[in-house]
């Protein structure tokens, strides 16, 4: 089976969307004949023309709301905002606009699109190309939030997200492009051609929304992760030595909360892991839904290790980051509670 | 020289304010007929005075005259005609249904109904408009059934919507009209979207924007600018500017700008400023600017200069902020009368007639408010169902909206 980058699945998802369902366009900041900042989109343009495939101006609001209204045409538009960090002035368009109008006309309109942005931090991207914003769109009814963590599921997850009837929210680990991330930063990173993970097989395939994966079975605590962090908590997992099972949640918004229910009345003890900040993080939804539905086998506090609640800093992003000492020191903590 | 001294802040105010004698002397309006009707090919550089102007069709007289008259029949203008005084005699019924707590709230178009009526008959069927919650003269015109729009304004058992909008945020794609959100100006770059969606399929349908006059201040407007501007989207941008944005004034969203319809220049799309209680002339410059779109040149931008005679919705209270007898003393008139009185300087109509029109179409109204009455009003009778309010989130309901309904015990 081939081997790709995540870059090179999710482009992969693209080329075989498009190539299957002219409805499908693709627009946003430097998309178009130069590929993307991070070449998600290269050789998109080239192969099915400049109408499929486009520059947009900078101006957020206006690629989602152009593609809303492309939507509400008949379109299936997948665009791409830079970075995650960015997505902000197009955030009443998301929330007021993509997640409400199957609601508010009944069906009469519907909004077929995904928003792709590379989130998360870990490149020395300072506070503006960091970001996990992905709390700010669970929290709004009628959005579905995708976080992949490998090329696989990237590719599998971001072509059900573009066949999805309704607005996707599609963040892109941009720590995870090139290959899998365990936390140090100072060691070198694994490329996906040497990961399993990195088989990406060609043509269409979908994984569906809303169903979380095992990464690595355990039966001594339970460890909620998705994204960078599924990999920071394996190696945390490996380096205390503790048996933890850990769930990539991958898609946030539907939940598979049967997967995270089933774990925890098996562990008894429950970790979550984000990178985003702590304080009303996608965390406390997670910690929540686990002591409402697992209350009663629950042999410890569920602990939640998350990124500290200040701006995402430069030169200390190190020490802001959630790396596996912290993960490890949670582990533990919970293990002995 | 500049004045050197102390920084002065600077915030621009209305000519009159409640008390005062209402001044609308610093509106010139240009006589009718006056400005050109240029070839829908023009250079936009060579027409830059046309955003400065207005262009009117009937004089004081009641005749249509100069280069944009002529394009409707006797028959079209009386239809025309018959659509405005329904919308009028509609909103009076809802605005007063509102009153007697048959609905939360409603928003009337008093003095601004030749807009929405008269632009869309310069549309096609397919064509979609992206209005705001002052262009209910869209459906009117193009056959929309009033009873269903009163099952919306009611939230009642027959509302489509299902209970979940605010009155008079209606829906229909069917007859061209894009829900409407209640948020402001976010539509304006959608219905760019819809028309850039359009030419993408090679299609030869058009989208037409709506906003108003206060709402052009929102950075979607220039988004919507910048995107109908750079991809030559086959849409028209239209600005109701109906002098008030609640209590705000025109000049805090115009700014230093001489006119909203200018703010199209910088974007090199032709602006056409229209008089905008004048049927024929709104007519006529839509036609314009749907048959440019339609030929592949592109946006136009249109401001319609009007003024809203009623309060912004039924929770607004207008004497708090301007004088009471302002809308008497708009130089531009009542779009009713001034049709009115063309056709009946056409030998089309009567006074006898107009008034024999009034009453059969206040006996439609009340039909219809009846029928839809019957279907229950917001606070009695039948409404939608309390498991409606958790469908339609998502095309399939997810897991934990089924708990959630569950809860609800529905």
């Amino acid at each position: 089976m081939p081997r790709r980058t995540m870059i090179e699945a999710i482009r992969d998802a693209m080329d075989v969307s498009m190539g299957r369902d002219e409805r499908v366009v693709v627009f946003g900041e430097d998309v178009g004949f130069f590929g993307g900042v991070f070449r998600c989109t290269q050789g998109l343009q080239a192969k099915y023309g400049k109408s499929r495939c486009f520059d947009a101006p900078i101006s957020e609001s206006g690629i989602v709301g152009a593609a809303i209204g492309m939507a509400a045409y008949g379109l299936k538009p997948c665009v791409e905002v830079q970075f995650a960090d960015y997505v902000y002035p197009a955030y009443d368009q998301i929330v007021s606009e993509a997640a409400r109008l199957r609601y508010r006309s009944n069906g009469d309109f519907t909004c077929p699109i995904v928003v792709r942005m590379p989130t998360g931090g870990g490149i020395f991207g300072g506070q503006t190309h960091s970001q996990s914003p992905e709390a700010l769109f669970t929290h709004v009814s009628g959005l579905k939030t995708v976080v992949p963590s490998n090329p696989h599921d990237a590719k599998g997850l971001l072509i059900a997200a573009i066949e999805d009837p309704d607005p996707v929210i599609f963040l892109e680990p941009k720590r995870l492009y090139n290959g899998p991330f365990d936390g140090h930063h100072d060691r070198p990173v694994t490329p996906w051609s040497k990961h399993e993970l990195g088989e990406v097989a060609d043509g269409h395939y979908s994984i569906p929304l809303g169903k979380a994966a095992i990464r690595r079975p355990g039966s001594a605590v339970t460890v909620l992760a998705y994204g960078t962090m599924v990999y920071v908590a394996q190696a945390a997992a490996e380096e205390t030595g503790i048996d933890a099972e850990i769930i990539d949640l991958r898609t946030l918004l539907p939940l598979d909360l049967d997967a995270i229910v089933t774990s925890v009345k098996k562990t008894g003890r429950c970790v979550v892991v984000h990178e985003a900040t702590l304080t009303s993080g996608f965390g406390a939804e997670l910690v929540s839904l686990v002591q409402e539905n697992c209350f009663y086998h629950l042999e410890a506090p569920v602990a939640r290790v998350a990124g500290w609640d200040t701006p995402y800093p430069h030169a200390q992003e190190w020490d802001y980051f959630p790396g596996p000492a912290r993960v490890g020191r949670a582990l533990i903590e919970t293990m002995e509670a | 020289m500049a004045d050197a001294g102390m920084l002065r802040f600077h915030v621009p105010e209305p000519e009159v304010r409640p008390g005062g004698t209402p001044d609308f002397s610093n509106v010139t309006i240009p006589k009718a007929g006056s400005v050109p009707r240029p070839e829908i090919d023009v250079d936009p550089r060579t027409i830059r005075d046309m955003a400065f102007s207005i262009i009117r069709v009937l004089n004081r007289a009641g005749e249509a005259v100069g280069p944009w008259a002529g394009l409707l029949t006797d028959d079209e203008l009386l239809e025309g005609l018959r659509n405005m005084m329904t919308l009028r005699t509609f909103d009076a019924r809802m605005q007063m249904a509102q009153r007697q707590g048959k609905t939360s709230f409603y928003m009337q178009h008093l003095g601004e109904e030749a807009v929405s009526s008269a632009f869309r008959k310069a549309l096609k069927p397919g064509d979609m408009n992206f209005p705001t919650y002052r262009q209910a003269g869209l459906l009117i015109a193009d056959g929309y059934p009033m009873v269903t729009m009163m099952n919306q304004i009611y939230s009642n058992e027959a509302d489509p919507l299902k209970g979940r909008q605010l009155p008079i945020m209606y829906s229909s794609k069917e007859h061209g009209f894009f829900s409407i959100s209640g948020n402001l100006a976010t539509q304006y770059i959608q219905a760019v979207g819809w028309a850039m969606a359009s030419a993408i399929s090679n299609d030869s349908r058009i989208a037409a924007a709506w906003i108003g006059d206060g709402s052009t201040a929102e950075s979607d407007f220039h988004s919507a600018l910048v995107f109908a501007s750079t991809y030559k989207a086959p849409v028209i941008l239209n600005v109701v500017n109906n002098q008030w944005a609640i209590s705000t004034f025109q000049g805090i969203a115009r700014g230093g700008s001489g006119t909203f319809a200018a703010r199209g220049l910088g974007f090199g799309i032709p602006a056409l400023r229209v008089d905008g209680n004048d049927y024929l002339a709104v007519h006529a410059v839509a036609k314009w600017a749907a048959e440019r779109a339609r030929a592949n040149l592109g946006p136009t931008l249109i401001e319609y200069v009007t003024y809203r005679a009623g309060a912004h919705s039924s929770s607004d209270d207008p004497s708090a902020y301007r004088p009471k007898a302002e809308s008497d003393a708009w130089p531009l008139g009542d779009p009713i009368i001034r049709l009115k009185n063309h056709l009946i300087h056409k030998k089309a109509w009567s006074e006898d007639r107009h008034t024999q029109a009034e009453a059969e179409i206040l006996e439609t109204v009340i039909a219809a408010q009846k029928e839809a009455e019957g279907h229950g009003t917001l606070h009695a009778g039948g409404k939608p169902s309390t498991r409606d309010m958790f469908e339609g989130v998502y095309a399939e309901m997810p897991a934990h909206l089924r708990r959630q309904r569950q809860q609800a015990g529905v």
